[in-house]
């Protein structure tokens, strides 16, 4: 194994450190990097929401400091707002949901950083990221509870060749018992969850200030309307609560959003049966475990984070993607990532843009 | 620091004393501290009683923008502005800005030229708008990013001229340009220890008899009741000792460190030639061991990092918090664009620096450049 010279992206966590020190141990020539995005710089984080503040600019230094590592700060504030915050604002103003992670991955972390460590001199991104690399494709992390493949599947083999998760084959209990050991003082930092960009977990309230009241009606698939809202962006498929109805369904049975209507503002709900999705529709597929499909491949999708794994038939449709789920699958939103597995191999993802219902309207 | 600096501190490390105490290991302790303000007062031709200590470049700032803004205000309420230029450091300009949003001051700028000196017509022009309006002028005596030389002397007699107060920011000065407090006219003066071979955490605010300050440390009313807090005897000591040898040395050191700048400013030129030198041209209007490029194409804080890993160390403008460098608030106030001003570090020599440091500059900074461009170029 030649030692590389390797830009290791610390987030002030305890993932992001020991992998770190990992890199180190293996020989390479390590660099730390702190990314600074936020735009709010100096809120303190509350418990395990928001992250990249003044305070784990500072974590993240320490960690340098045990490592035995340089320690710089990137501002990467202006372009993570660019390509992740404003993107994630847009795809729910057109009735969409985003995943910023995926975003970051594929627009910040993996690629403006990337391109920046690559200019400077650098072989490659090292990560905390729970997931392996196999051969130039990636794999599941041994720790599935973890694993976030998911979120990397958007990256080309190129990015992947440049990457480094050395966390792959641990579980986070032995990570937190590790950077304990290895004297990082982040061991019990709580992980930052949701948006890392909504520091008090309020979606709603923070699309709302950005996109304003946009209100519209809530209709069933029938287009009887039942309910009023004040944002469509509010909603995403598949949700039951907060739904804003008139009066409960005849069954008394409780609803779902099934779509969102961006133009109109129209929300549609209906019964639980209602959300099963037999077909997607992909676009942009990225081809990473596998060559790019000619014909039909039978494998299993994932249709977002920490979601289900369904058998599913994937088919090239000119340049888009055509996935049938037998099975039906709920709570399939456009914007989202489908990533195709074969065990626990990544072969590919692609964005969704289209789902086609089981049971038609 | 100075190894007879360190060496003087170490000792006084090991005995123990209170200056302010009344027995006998305080009167010895204090005995140290009164040397040393007599010292550093004779090297900079003030009175030792002109001597107030301070923790540093930063507290004396505040102690004398704050303290005298208050104490200029409070003898006459309608005196509420503050005049400094936009390249003071953080230390003075935040204070001003501090004492603008709480304190309703008016603070009023004097604007530099392009090589970043305040001529005297310019401080003349703001104090005749009004004189009777001003607490007091705070004028660097020389700029720590750009070393441009200010004719303290000459705006000190036109602020004299119009009954107001002048502070300087002396710390960039004592160790490579002559300073006499007597001789500038000036009413207030910062000196600092590290940036004369001395320690960390030492250093004095020189005021003119009959210049008080309103304190900003309350407490055993050390140092004629304007500085509290018991005086760090070892740091003092050490402070004087590099004060005195710092002064022995100028003259000469002057002179090399002129050779070796002007030697480093030939280097970077000859291997990056559209780098651009900022502030006055090498010569009596800069201080000797500073040089300050902008580098087109490039962002200052990735040049840092690619020199600073050849064992290069330099520095870009104002540093915050976070580590992420701002663009130099001193290139903005000289009128160059905030690409120009990403774009810039600043280079400076001082007694530990030697040619090996200027080669070793000079061979990786072209290669450094072109990284850098190609890294910015997203």
């Amino acid at each position: 194994m030649t030692s590389m010279r390797v830009l290791a992206a610390l987030s002030g966590g305890v993932d992001s450190a020991t992998a770190a020190a990992r890199a180190v141990d293996a020989g390479h020539d390590v660099t730390a990097v702190h990314l600074a995005l936020s735009a709010n710089a100096s809120s303190y984080r509350t418990g395990a929401r928001g992250c990249c503040t003044l305070e784990d600019a500072r974590d993240a230094r320490r960690a340098a400091d045990v490592i035995g590592v340089p320690f710089y700060v990137w501002d990467m504030a202006g372009r993570f707002h660019q390509d992740v915050v404003e993107d994630f604002v847009a795809e729910y103003a057109a009735g969409r949901t985003p995943n910023p992670c995926v975003r970051c991955n594929e627009k910040i972390k993996f690629a403006a950083v990337l391109d920046r460590a690559m200019a400077l001199g650098f072989d490659a991104v090292c990560t905390g990221h729970y997931a392996r690399l196999d051969d130039g494709a990636l794999r599941r992390s041994v720790d599935e509870g973890k694993d976030q493949s998911y979120v990397l599947a958007v990256l080309t083999r190129d990015q992947l060749a440049r990457a480094m998760f050395p966390l792959g084959d641990t579980t986070k209990n032995q990570v937190r018992a590790e950077a304990a050991r290895r004297g990082l003082g982040v061991a019990d930092k709580p992980d930052s969850h949701d948006v890392c960009f909504i520091a008090d977990g309020d979606t709603r309230g923070f699309l709302a200030r950005r996109l304003g009241a946009a209100p519209g009606l809530v209709v069933d698939r029938s287009g009887a309307t039942i309910g009023r809202h004040d944002g469509a962006y509010a909603f995403t498929v598949g949700q039951r609560r907060g739904l804003g109805l008139d009066r409960p369904a005849a069954d008394g049975r409780p609803r779902y959003v099934l779509s969102i209507e961006p133009v109109t503002r129209t929300v549609t709900v209906g019964a639980a049966e209602e959300l099963d999705i037999r077909g997607i529709t992909a676009q942009r597929p990225v081809w990473t475990g596998c060559d790019p499909l000619t014909g039909p491949r039978a494998c299993e999708v994932q249709l977002r984070a920490h979601g289900a794994v369904h058998s599913c038939v994937a088919r090239p449709d000119g340049d888009d993607l055509t996935i049938t789920v037998p099975r039906g699958a709920r709570g399939v939103a456009t914007g989202q990532t489908a990533v195709l597995y074969d065990g626990d191999t990544v072969l590919g993802s692609a964005t969704i843009t289209a789902t086609r219902a089981a049971v038609p309207a | 620091m100075l190894p007879e600096a360190i060496e003087v501190m170490t000792e006084e490390l090991a005995q123990v004393g209170n200056p302010s105490s009344l027995h006998s290991a305080g009167r010895r302790a204090r005995r140290v501290v009164e040397e040393s303000r007599e010292q550093i007062a004779e090297i900079l031709n003030a009175r030792p009683s002109e001597v107030v200590f301070t923790s540093g470049g930063t507290e004396a700032d505040n102690l004398a923008v704050k303290g005298l803004y208050w104490a200029r205000r409070a003898a006459d309420p309608a005196r509420r502005r503050i005049l400094v230029t936009p390249v003071e450091h953080h230390a003075v300009l935040d204070s001003a800005h501090w004492l603008h949003s709480h304190e309703n001051a008016d603070v009023s700028w004097l604007e530099v030229d392009g090589g970043g000196v305040l001529r005297p017509e310019t401080l003349r022009a703001a104090l005749e708008q009004d004189p009777g309006s001003v607490t007091l002028a705070s004028v660097m005596w020389v700029n720590n990013e750009v070393g441009a030389v200010q004719p303290v002397a000459e705006l000190a007699e036109t602020a004299r001229a119009h009954g107001i107060i002048v502070h300087s920011d002396g710390v960039q000065a004592a160790a490579q340009l002559p300073v006499d407090f007597a001789a500038s006219g000036v009413d207030a003066l910062t000196v600092t220890g590290h940036k004369l071979g001395g320690p960390v955490g030492a250093g004095a605010l020189l005021l003119r008899r009959g210049t008080e300050p309103v304190p900003i440390l309350h407490g055993g009313g050390q140092e004629r009741d304007v500085r509290s807090g018991t005086l760090d005897a070892p740091a003092i000591r050490a402070f004087a000792t590099a004060v005195v040898i710092s002064a022995e040395r100028r003259e000469a050191e002057a002179k090399r460190l002129t050779v070796l700048r002007d030697d480093l400013i030939r280097q970077v030129v000859e291997a990056v030639p559209d780098a651009l030198l900022n502030g006055p041209p090498p010569g009596p209007g800069r201080l000797p061991g500073n040089a300050h490029f902008s580098f087109p194409g490039c962002e200052g804080d990735a040049l840092l990092m690619l020199l600073d890993a050849k064992g290069i160390a330099c520095s870009t403008g104002s540093a915050c918090t976070a580590g992420v460098a701002q663009p130099s608030h001193v290139l903005l106030a000289m009128g160059a664009d905030e690409d120009r001003a990403r774009g810039s570090l600043r280079f400076s020599l001082g007694h530990t620096s030697a040619q090996q440091d200027v080669d070793a500059l000079g061979a990786a900074i072209g290669e450094a450049v072109e990284r850098a461009r190609r890294a910015t170029s997203r």
